[in-house]
C-alpha cells in the first residue's frame, strides 16, 4: 500500500504570498476554485492503493484549516491526518520526525509533496518508473525542465541520460548547473529514513564539537534538499523522472494567477465539468473559466479567459474579468473591469472602477520559461505585479461630482 | 439707431443702420499646434467648442453687437477655412475677409497688413485674439470705449495667478492703463489681458508693416500717452488653445449657459450636472453623463458608459462600460468597450481604442489604432 505526505509549512514561511497568506493559510489559497493542496490530495487518490493522506506542517490548527480536513475527507473518501511540527523542521525533518506515523500499516514507497507547486502530477508514471527501475527499490524525483537562466532559482538536477539516476545535486546554484530542476515532488520507500537519520547524526555531532551557544540551532532541522539529495546524489540510489507536464511554483500571488490559468486549463481536458459554460440568460464566458456555484452573476458580464469567482461572489451588471482570482465574498458592482488581479475576501469593487495588475506570467515564446519570483522592489521601486486587495477593502467608485 | 440688436429673419440677419456698422480683426494665427492632433484635420477656427465651431461663437456675437465686416487675419491660408467662411458670409449676412501674412507679423503686425481694410470706415474696430472664450462684451466694449473717447480700450480680466501672464495696471475709477508689466516676481495686479480690444482707425498710424508684439511695442506707448483704457470683463475668461484649458473652457462655458440658456442644456435620468447633447446624438441605457460634458451631433454613446467633464466630438462612438473623465475625443473615433481614459486624453480624427485599455493624458494622432495601455502621459503617433 502507498501512502502520500504533503509539506504544507506554516506561517513563517510563505512571505511572498502577503497579504493573501495573512487571512488564509497558503496551502488554502484558493486556485482553480479550490484550495491549493486539493489539487495535490486529487492527484494522490488516482493512485491505486493510497491508503492514506498525511499533512505536515506548522501551522496551529485553525478552523480553516480543520475545515477543510473534514470536507477533503468527505469529498475524497480517504483518511487524510494534520501532523503538526513542533517547530520548523525542515523538509526532511518533518518527515523524519513523524515516519512512525508514516510507516504505520507499512506502505512499500510513499509521495512527498511540496504544497506550493502546480503540477499535473504524474504520480502513476512515477510509481511505474520506479518500477521499471526493479530492486532495490530507488527513490524517484520528479524533475521538469527550465532554461538556464531560471534553474539557478531551484534545485538543479544533473542525471546519467540512459539510467536517470541522480549524479549530482545543487540547490540555487550560483552558476549553471543543469536545465533540470527539482519539482518538489518525491516517491520515497521506507529507506530513506535511514539517510535522513544519517544526516541527523552527523548534524549533531556537529553541532556538539562547535559547542555552539546558539541555543536555538537545531540538529532536527532537516532539508531534503541541501543535506539529503546532496549525499545520495551518484550512489545509486536517487534517480530523476522527467516530466513536460506543466509544472509552476507559487510562491508570490502573481504566481497564483499563473496556476489559476494553468489549473482551469487542465479542467478543461479532464473535468470539462467544473467549468463555466455559455447559456442564454447567462454571462458570456470567454476561454476557461470557473465560477463556485453559490456565486452570482449578471448576464450582461463578460468573464474569462483565466478566471475563477469564489464562493458567493457577486458580479454585476456590465462588469469585465480577465485573467484573474475573485475570493469568497467580493462584489463587483456595475460596469467595473478587473483585469490581472486578485480581489481578496468581501472586498467591494465600486461602480466603473478598474483594477489593473501586471501580469508576471513566463516568457510564452520559450516553452522551459518559469515564473520569475521578482524581488518585491527593484532599485527603490515596487516593483509592478498583479493587484491584490486584501481582506473587506471597499474600493470606492470614482470621485463623484 | 445705435446700439439696437439686429433682427434676424429666417436665415439672414439685417443690419440696424449701416453708419453704426463695426469692423473687427481676429487674430486667427496659423496651424494651431498647441491644439493638436485636432488641429492636424481641422484649421482651428472650425474645431468645435460646445458643438459649435470656435470661430463662430465670436462671428455671431460681433454681429449681435453690430459689426459687418470680419476680417480675418491668417497665417496660412486654407480652403477649408475659406469655403466654411464664405458659408458663414451667407448665413450671418456679414462680409468676411482673409487677410494673409506671408511672414510672420507678431501681434501687432497684421493689423498693417489689413490697414486698407480696417480705414475704410472712420468707426473703431475690434481686434480679438482668436482663442479666447468668455460672455463677450462687444456691445459694452464699445460703450466704454466711447465713453473715454480715447485711442484705445482693452478687455482685462482677474485671474488667480497672473505672474503666468502679463499684467495691466491701472486706475480703478476710469480703467486708465498706467503700464503693463510683463510675469511679475511681485503682486502688482491681478488683471490681465484678456485679448479682447477696440481701436480708433488712428491707431494704424503706430504699427509699421513688420514683426511687432502689441503688448510690447505699442500698448506701453500709447499708456504712456494715456491713450490707453481697461474695461473689467464680468463673468467667466478662457483661452481655449490647448485641450487643457479647452476643457476648464467647456465648463465655464456650460455653466454660463445654464445661468443664461438653460434650456439648451439636456436633463433627464443618468445625467448630471451641465450637459449639452446634439439631437442626433444617441445615449444608451444605464449611462451616467456629466457634469460638464459635449457631446456632438451623430455621437453614439453604448450602454453603461460613465462620461464626465468631456468633449465628445461629431460622429464618434462610445462603446459599453467604458468611463471618460477630462478628455477630448476626436470626430469619427470609436473607443472600445471597459476603456478607461482620463487626465487630459486627447484622441484625433479617426482613432480606434481597443477594449478594456487605460489611456492617462494620451495624445493620439489622427487615424491611429490603439492597442496597448498608455499608463503614463505620452503623445502616439
Amino acid at each position: 500500500m502507498l501512502k502520500a505526505v504533503i509539506l504544507i509549512g506554516g506561517p513563517q514561511k510563505g512571505t511572498r504570498f502577503r497579504p493573501l497568506s495573512f487571512e488564509v493559510p497558503k496551502p488554502l489559497f484558493p486556485v482553480a476554485g479550490v484550495p491549493m493542496i486539493q489539487h495535490h490530495i486529487e492527484a494522490c487518490t488516482k493512485v491505486p492503493n493510497m491508503k492514506e493522506i498525511l499533512l505536515v506542517g506548522f501551522y496551529q490548527p485553525t478552523e480553516a484549516l480543520s475545515r477543510f480536513l473534514v470536507s477533503a475527507q468527505q469529498e475524497f473518501k480517504i483518511p487524510i491526518r494534520y501532523l503538526q511540527e513542533y517547530a520548523a523542521l525542515g523538509t526532511g525533518g518533518g518527515i523524519y520526525h513523524f515516519r512512525d506515523q508514516i510507516l504505520s500499516g507499512g506502505p512499500e514507497a510513499f509521495f512527498v509533496l511540496n504544497a506550493d507547486v502546480c503540477s499535473e502530477f504524474p504520480l502513476p508514471e512515477m510509481l511505474a518508473f520506479q518500477q521499471q527501475r526493479g530492486d532495490p527499490p530507488s527513490f524517484v524525483m520528479l524533475g521538469t525542465t527550465a532554461n538556464r537562466k531560471q534553474s539557478l532559482n531551484y534545485g538543479c538536477i544533473v542525471a546519467n541520460t540512459d539510467t536517470c539516476e541522480v549524479l549530482h545535486y545543487v540547490e540555487k546554484p550560483s552558476t549553471f548547473v543543469s536545465e533540470i530542476i527539482n519539482c518538489g515532488i518525491y516517491l520515497f520507500t521506507p529507506a530513506v529514513f535511514q539517510h535522513i537519520g544519517e544526516v541527523f547524526q552527523s548534524t549533531q555531532r556537529e553541532l556538539l564539537l562547535e559547542e555552539s551557544t546558539n541555543g536555538w540551532q537545531r540538529a532536527e532541522v532537516i532539508r531534503l534538499e541541501q543535506d539529503v539529495f546532496t549525499a545520495l546524489a551518484g550512489r545509486g540510489k536517487l534517480y530523476v523522472y522527467k516530466t513536460d507536464g506543466f509544472w509552476s511554483q507559487i510562491k508570490s500571488a502573481g504566481s497564483a494567477i499563473y496556476a489559476n490559468r494553468l489549473y482551469l486549463s487542465q479542467y478543461s481536458q479532464c473535468h470539462p465539468e467544473r467549468l463555466a459554460r455559455n447559456s442564454p440568460g447567462g454571462p458570456t464566458i470567454r476561454g476557461n473559466v470557473y465560477i463556485h456555484p453559490t456565486a452570482s452573476v449578471d448576464r450582461s458580464a463578460v468573464l474569462g479567459p483565466n478566471v475563477s469567482i469564489g464562493k458567493g461572489v457577486t458580479v454585476g451588471a456590465g462588469v469585465r474579468v480577465r485573467e484573474s482570482i475573485i475570493l469568497h465574498g467580493a462584489s463587483l458592482q456595475d460596469h467595473t473591469c478587473v483585469l490581472h488581479s486578485i480581489v481578496g475576501w468581501d472586498s467591494t469593487i465600486g461602480r466603473w472602477a478598474r483594477v489593473e495588475g501586471t501580469p508576471s506570467d513566463p516568457n510564452p515564446n520559450d516553452p522551459y520559461a518559469k515564473i520569475d519570483s521578482e524581488t518585491l522592489f527593484r532599485d527603490g521601486r515596487l516593483t509592478p505585479s498583479i493587484t491584490i486587495l486584501g481582506r473587506s477593502d471597499p474600493l470606492p467608485p470614482p470621485p463623484s461630482p | 439707431g445705435a446700439g439696437a440688436a439686429p433682427q434676424r429673419t429666417g436665415l439672414t440677419w439685417r443690419l440696424p443702420s449701416p453708419h453704426s456698422a463695426m469692423k473687427a480683426l481676429i487674430l486667427v494665427g496659423g496651424y494651431g499646434t498647441r491644439l493638436r492632433p485636432l488641429t492636424l484635420s481641422t484649421p482651428k477656427p472650425l474645431v468645435e467648442f460646445c458643438n459649435k465651431p470656435m470661430l463662430l461663437h465670436q462671428l455671431e456675437a460681433l454681429r449681435q453687437a453690430g459689426v459687418d465686416h470680419v476680417i480675418l487675419a491668417v497665417s496660412y491660408m486654407s480652403e477649408v477655412l475659406e469655403g466654411a467662411m464664405r458659408e458663414q458670409e451667407q448665413r450671418l449676412g456679414i462680409r468676411i475677409s482673409l487677410s494673409h501674412e506671408k511672414e510672420p507679423l507678431g501681434t501687432a503686425g497684421p493689423l498693417a497688413l489689413a490697414r486698407e481694410l480696417l480705414a475704410e470706415t472712420s468707426e473703431p474696430f475690434f481686434v480679438l485674439n482668436s482663442d479666447v472664450i468668455c460672455d463677450f462684451p462687444f456691445t459694452d466694449m464699445v460703450r466704454f470705449h466711447k465713453h473715454h473717447g480715447k485711442e484705445g480700450s482693452i478687455v482685462v480680466t482677474k485671474v488667480e495667478e497672473p505672474s503666468k501672464y502679463g499684467v495691466v495696471v491701472c486706475e480703478a475709477e476710469t480703467g486708465r492703463i498706467h503700464r503693463f508689466v510683463e510675469k511679475p516676481q511681485v503682486f502688482v495686479s491681478n488683471k490681465i489681458n484678456a485679448g479682447m480690444y477696440i481701436f480708433n482707425p488712428s491707431l494704424l498710424h503706430r504699427i509699421q508693416l513688420r514683426p511687432t508684439s502689441i503688448e510690447k511695442e505699442i500698448f506701453p506707448v500709447m499708456a504712456q500717452d494715456g491713450e490707453l483704457y481697461a474695461m473689467e470683463l464680468q463673468g467667466f475668461w478662457m483661452d481655449i488653445g490647448q485641450p487643457k484649458d479647452f476643457l476648464t473652457g467647456m465648463c465655464m462655458f456650460l455653466q454660463s449657459l445654464r445661468v443664461r440658456h438653460p434650456e439648451r442644456l439636456h436633463a433627464g435620468p443618468g445625467f448630471v450636472g451641465n450637459v449639452l447633447v446634439d439631437p442626433s446624438a444617441q445615449i444608451g441605457e444605464n449611462c451616467t453623463i456629466g457634469p460638464n460634458v459635449t457631446i456632438g451631433a451623430g455621437v453614439v454613446v453604448e450602454d453603461g458608459v460613465r462620461i464626465k467633464r468631456c468633449t465628445i466630438l461629431k460622429g464618434s462612438r462610445i462603446r459599453s462600460h467604458s468611463w471618460l473623465e477630462s478628455c477630448i475625443v476626436g470626430w469619427l473615433s470609436s473607443v472600445g468597450q471597459w476603456v478607461r481614459m482620463e487626465n487630459v486624453t486627447v484622441l484625433g480624427e479617426d482613432v480606434i481604442v481597443n477594449d478594456e485599455l487605460y489611456l492617462n493624458g494620451a495624445n493620439v494622432l489622427p487615424h491611429k489604432s490603439i492597442a496597448e495601455s498608455v499608463p503614463e502621459p505620452r503623445i502616439i503617433m
